[in-house]
């Protein structure tokens, strides 16, 4: 196959950036889209001029540092599927495709198309800790658990973080990614104690952040290699909206606990 | 956790849930489920103007205007327009408040995006908005004030409608209006009940089919009375 690619070059933070334009004309169908880049860049290394940045880490579809939008749409044109694990075939021959970091104030380059997403790892923290029992492993089934609710859970778990929900949102909105990470725990009864302080707080960093406010075009849901559905929003935003009506009352606090 | 502690004043509560996005989001819900309300009575009560004149001669919109002005001895009304007035400008501010948000949130827009869940609806939100706030001011000096009416008789609701809307500018002015109203009452719609956090996966369909219903309701009603008034279908 013979693929043009239109590329994003930026040397740092602070540079403009521009578009340049490589050729690649001896792509297998079979390779990953990462792959193509690997070939593209050991020519430009050859050529002595600087290969192409791009964040990369497992290629199997489980880390979620491959973060390209690949012609318009992050991860590229297939549903439910990172750009690692996206193949040329997926493209016909003699395609020209454009390829861009995500685009978000809060996912500032770091260069070319790599972003810097630990805003999100600072939703995660500002999320707090789970009340979890010391000791020895708790008893089989001692804590029954919906099995609605467990799928519900693990489905919301499968986020790998990723930012393409970010990427996809017209208002570079992080809803998705935070109810994700928030609906694992508020729907499990280990994540019970805190949720409505987690709801809040995790918010409130979300907006601290810079991400944009969400208006539920579902962008996201289409763009979420894992699926991840808008349900979760929802229940996030119930969430926020409990947690605020109660703000005020008394909640238990470490000084509570049996024993101090 | 101080930040929780019982005495926290209800105003601070106020202004750090205000603060939050989704605070202002819910807001927009809250006032767009006002502002519907009024939009689908102001609708109901407008279909009377295919009613003809009663026995006493009074054309039915006239009397049903008359009613509106004396309920709770003139009081009622002036309470709905306090009310929806709030309800626009909280439902206009967060708005902005909120897009200003979203358009820092993006400051390098996509060279190719491809639009795939998204509708024209929600992505035009923003437009429709703003069209139907100007048509709001249109509409009120054309019907309300009657200034920017040709022959405007203060009370003669009927008259005013049949003669006003038989224009073919001003027909087409509410024609578009309407347009972008239904446009942004399906969107809205369904949005507001996401934000409320009012979702089930088994209603969902349930959700966009309520949607999609309740603005056609509203459009088609309305956008008939201009079109009957052009046509002069309308008893006059
Ligand atoms: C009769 C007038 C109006 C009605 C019935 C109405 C209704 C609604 C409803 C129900 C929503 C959904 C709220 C949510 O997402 O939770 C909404 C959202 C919105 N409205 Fe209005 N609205 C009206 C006028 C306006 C005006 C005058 C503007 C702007 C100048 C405006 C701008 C917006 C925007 C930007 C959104 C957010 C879009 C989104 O969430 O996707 N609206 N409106
Ligand atoms: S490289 Fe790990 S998900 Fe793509």
């Amino acid at each position: 196959m013979k693929i043009r690619l239109q590329v994003w070059r930026q040397e740092h933070a602070r540079d403009a950036g521009r578009f340049e334009t490589y050729e690649a004309p001896d792509v297998s169908p079979d390779m990953s889209f990462l792959e193509l880049l690997d070939v593209v860049n050991e020519r430009l290394v050859l050529e002595g001029r600087e290969p192409i940045a791009f964040d990369h880490d497992c290629r199997e579809g489980i880390c979620g540092a491959c973060s390209v939008v690949i012609d318009g749409r992050p991860h590229g044109p297939r549903e439910r599927t990172t750009a690692c694990q996206l193949h040329m075939r997926s493209f016909p021959d003699g395609a020209e495709i454009t390829l861009e970091p995500w685009r978000a104030s809060a996912f500032p380059v770091v260069k070319d198309l790599i972003v810097d997403r630990s805003a999100f790892d600072r939703i995660i923290a500002a999320g707090g800790f789970v009340s979890a029992p010391t000791g020895s492993a708790p008893d089989g089934n001692a804590l029954p658990i919906e099995k609605e609710n467990a799928d519900l859970a693990m489905d919301a778990a499968a986020c790998i973080g990723c930012g393409a929900c970010v990427a996809a949102c017209p208002n570079a909105s992080a809803m998705l990614f935070t109810a994700a990470k928030a609906s694992q725990l508020a729907l499990l009864p280990q994540g019970q104690p805190e949720r409505w302080r987690r709801a809040t707080a995790m918010v409130a960093r979300m907006d601290q952040e810079g991400f944009g406010s969400c208006t539920n075009h579902g962008e996201c849901m289409a763009a979420c290699p894992k699926g991840i559905s808008i349900d979760h929003i929802a229940r996030l935003n119930r969430d926020w909206i409990h947690a605020s009506l109660r703000a005020g009352r008394r909640t238990a606090t470490s000084g509570d606990s049996a024993g101090g | 956790m101080s930040a929780q502690a019982p005495t926290a004043p209800a105003v601070a509560r106020a202004t750090s849930a205000l603060s939050s996005t989704i605070g202002l989001k819910v807001v927009m819900a809250v006032t767009g489920i006002a502002l519907f309300g009024f939009v689908l009575g102001h609708m109901a009560g407008n279909l009377q103007v295919y009613l003809p004149r009663g026995a006493d001669g009074v054309w039915a919109l006239d009397a049903y205007g008359e009613w509106l002005r004396e309920l709770g001895h003139g009081g009622a009304i002036w309470v709905a327009r306090a009310g929806l007035l709030l309800a626009f400008v909280l439902h206009v501010g967060a708005a902005w408040a909120l897009s200003r948000r979203s358009w820092a949130a993006r400051p390098v827009s996509y060279a190719k995006w491809v639009a795939k869940e998204s509708t024209y609806a929600s992505r035009t939100m923003r437009w429709t908005g703003p069209i139907v706030l100007l048509f709001v001011v249109y509409h009120l000096l054309h019907l309300t004030w009657g200034s920017a009416h040709p022959d405007f008789r203060t009370g003669g609701v009927h008259h005013n409608v049949t003669t006003g809307l038989a224009q073919p500018l001003a027909c087409g002015v509410y024609v578009v209006a309407m347009l972008a109203l239904g446009l942004h009452l399906f969107h809205g719609v369904w949005s507001l009940l996401q934000t409320l956090g009012l979702s089930h996966p088994r209603y969902e369909r349930l959700r966009r089919c309520a949607a999609a219903l309740l603005a056609a309701l509203v459009v088609l009603g309305n956008l008939s009375i201009p079109i009957a008034a052009l046509a002069g279908w309308l008893p006059r």
